[in-house]
């Protein structure tokens, strides 16, 4: 839909629609609500300290230019435009673009989305400081081109941010089991389960891909509080690795 | 005149203000708008009025740089006495003793004039050049958006911000406004409130007494005062309160016992009808709020300040936290956390209270031979006494960054 030049206010309310299910703490992306602001915290820490930032200055970002492949609703995005980042976020489904859009208005924010992939973006050359994949390459047909595309978008010298789920039997019974059919936290045949990559093979698709992973973390849910947390030992379900690229 | 801040915090009594003198070391800008002219919250008087601060109230006080000049004016509160007592025999002692030397934390809380605390978060408002303090100012419209909100002052000006914070008490036009209903009820008792001289030292020890009219504490000041907190049904404690001061002080002397020798007045007399108010939410679309705005609680545990504060502690952890992180911290998502966060507190407080108050105001032979038997439990098993300790101190549960010392 290219040559579109009009815009349908039906099709504003109904993206006004979506972006307020997108944003809605209790609403269908609760478990990413749960999950962001560990996400955040790990994410912003490891630019702080790659970059050199202080994240108690007012826009500790300012000047790094951020891409976030599989931005959805812009969960990731603006969080890292509010702190200063220059941000595109990119989605291979199209519609989430002009709902990402339409919040980033809402909220006064200026972020660039695009309705494109990792492997277009590489092809036209773009770079970028910091490259965030976040819940992408267990979606994905080709975990190796993907994170190679990954590795072309940063800068020498830049950082790959990626997270995932395990795969064994604890990941399958917490996300397939738990999280699509117990808790009904996501659709069902959301997650294909033996697409799901270990720690150590996503270190070693990273080394191919041509980045050098410098770190891993465990999100841990506790069903106490009710909340996520960090974890340095405990990867057995989600987890996040950080990834340089070579200078 | 149309002015920007990150917060608009309604209400500049002492939560207003300990809120954004700990937004403001996150970074944010506030506009505190208080009701009252700046001269009667600076009066230097002792007007009788003073706070049992729980430990982790204390260190909050710390963090916002505040302690260090209060510490000289505040009484340390080393031992707390609770007696199940009539009038006429309070010095019975039935029950339980508490003793700070049972926590390594140090003294369990600390006794606190008004005058002191006011004027000193008056002082902090005014060096600190992200806060502006606005008295004698009334809101008297809001709104939001989904991405910030504005006040509208009875002066006509207008300020934007990003989120609305009711620090406005029990009857909290913030909450009105928002739409956020309250559920409560009247105890149909009245505290009376005032500070006396007395001949003896405390030597830090309070005193709590439960009396078939309602619980009377007795707390030290510093020098040879005490703050007392007297509850009766209301009609009598009108009454009373009506004596000249030499009548009032015999209807007191029975009650408060003679272990402390010859009693006198040191100040106003104050009165506070007791109940229990719970707004039904803590937060709406960009609104917040705390103390007793959100829950105005039975005064029997001295624990209304101490829990506003631990609301100002733990929005200032949520708000801060969220947006180092880069997210909205006035989103419904931060707001949500803040709320979960402080409405469990609450339950807990509010149920407690009430029930410890209609348990202890009654005089039926088998309530009291009940709870002297639990008392003595709770004395003679020193896990459940240090339990209790912690929990007067503040010191239970998950502590915000400010309190957690």
């Amino acid at each position: 839909m290219t040559g579109a030049t009009t815009v349908d206010p039906t099709e504003i309310a109904k993206f006004e629609a979506m972006a307020a299910e997108w944003w809605d703490p209790n609403g269908k992306f609760k478990p990413l609500h749960m999950m962001n602001p560990v996400r955040l915290d790990y994410i912003t820490a490891q630019i702080a300290e790659e970059f050199d930032r202080d994240l108690n200055d007012a826009l500790p970002l300012s000047g790094l230019r951020v891409l976030d492949i599989g931005c959805g609703g812009g969960l990731l995005c603006e969080p890292m435009a509010r702190l200063g980042a220059t941000v595109v976020g990119v989605d291979a489904g199209g519609g989430n673009i002009p709902v990402a859009q339409t919040h980033a208005r809402q909220s006064g924010l200026d972020i660039d989305y695009r309705h494109t992939t990792a492997e277009a973006m590489a092809e036209a050359g773009e770079a970028f400081d910091v490259v965030l994949s976040m819940e992408v390459i267990e979606h994905v047909a080709d975990p190796l081109a993907f994170l190679t595309a990954c590795a072309r978008l940063a800068k020498p010298g830049g950082l790959h941010i990626c997270s995932t789920l395990n795969r064994n039997a604890k990941s399958f019974a917490a996300a397939i089991v738990g999280a699509e059919y117990v808790m009904r936290w996501l659709p069902k045949g959301t997650h294909d389960w033996s697409k799901f990559i270990t720690p150590d093979e996503l270190y070693a698709l990273l080394r191919q891909s041509g980045l050098d992973p410098v770190d891993r973390k465990g999100f841990q849910f506790n069903p106490v509080s009710w909340q996520w947390s960090l974890s340095d030992r405990d990867l057995s379900v989600n987890y996040v690795t950080t990834a340089l690229k070579p200078a | 005149m149309s002015k920007t801040f990150d917060l608009l915090i309604v209400g500049g009594g002492l939560n207003g203000p300990a809120l954004a003198l700990a937004a403001a070391q996150s970074g944010l800008t506030n506009a505190v708008i208080d009701a009252q002219p700046e001269g009667a919250r600076r009066s230097d008087n002792f007007d009788g009025r003073s706070y049992a601060l729980a430990l982790a109230s204390v260190r909050m006080l710390d963090a916002l740089g505040l302690w260090k000049d209060l510490q000289p004016n505040a009484q340390p509160m080393n031992e707390i006495k609770v007696s199940d007592g009539r009038a006429g025999d309070a010095e019975v002692f039935l029950g339980l003793h508490f003793q700070s030397a049972e926590i390594e934390e140090g003294p369990m809380g600390h006794m606190l004039e008004d005058r002191y605390l006011r004027r000193a978060l008056l002082a902090a408002m005014a060096e600190n050049d992200r806060i502006t303090h606005m008295p004698d100012q009334t809101v008297v419209a809001q709104s939001v958006t989904p991405s910030g909100a504005s006040v509208t002052l009875a002066s006509g000006d207008v300020l934007q911000g990003r989120l609305i914070v009711g620090a406005d008490g029990r009857r909290s036009g913030t909450a009105t406004r928002a739409g956020i209903r309250r559920t409560g009820w009247d105890y149909g008792q009245t505290a009376l409130v005032c500070a006396i001289a007395h001949e003896k030292p405390h030597n830090g020890v309070a005193h709590q007494f439960f009396m078939p009219a309602g619980p009377l504490a007795i707390l030290p000041l510093s020098g040879n005062r005490s703050s007392i907190v007297w509850s009766e049904r209301s009609e009598l404690a009108a009454e009373i309160n009506a004596l000249p001061e030499e009548d009032y002080l015999t209807v007191l002397r029975p009650r408060f016992g003679d272990f402390l020798g010859e009693i006198s007045l040191a100040g106003e007399r104050f009165t506070y009808p007791l109940g229990l108010t719970v707004a039904n939410n803590f937060v709406a679309d960009r609104v917040a709020l705390v103390g007793d705005a959100a829950h105005g609680v039975h005064p029997i545990a001295g624990q209304g300040l101490n829990a506003g504060l631990r609301d100002v502690a733990a929005l200032a952890h949520v708000i801060s936290h969220a947006a180092r992180r880069g997210e909205d911290f006035a989103s419904p998502l931060v707001l949500a956390r803040y709320e979960q966060w402080r409405r469990f507190d609450t339950a807990t407080l509010a149920t407690a209270t009430d029930v410890f108050n209609r348990l202890f105001s009654n005089d039926n032979p088998i309530l009291r031979a009940g709870r002297d038997l639990g008392m003595a439990a709770l004395n003679a098993i020193p896990a459940a006494r240090r339990t209790f300790i912690r929990e007067a101190a503040g010191l239970n549960g998950d502590l915000p960054d400010l309190m957690a010392g």
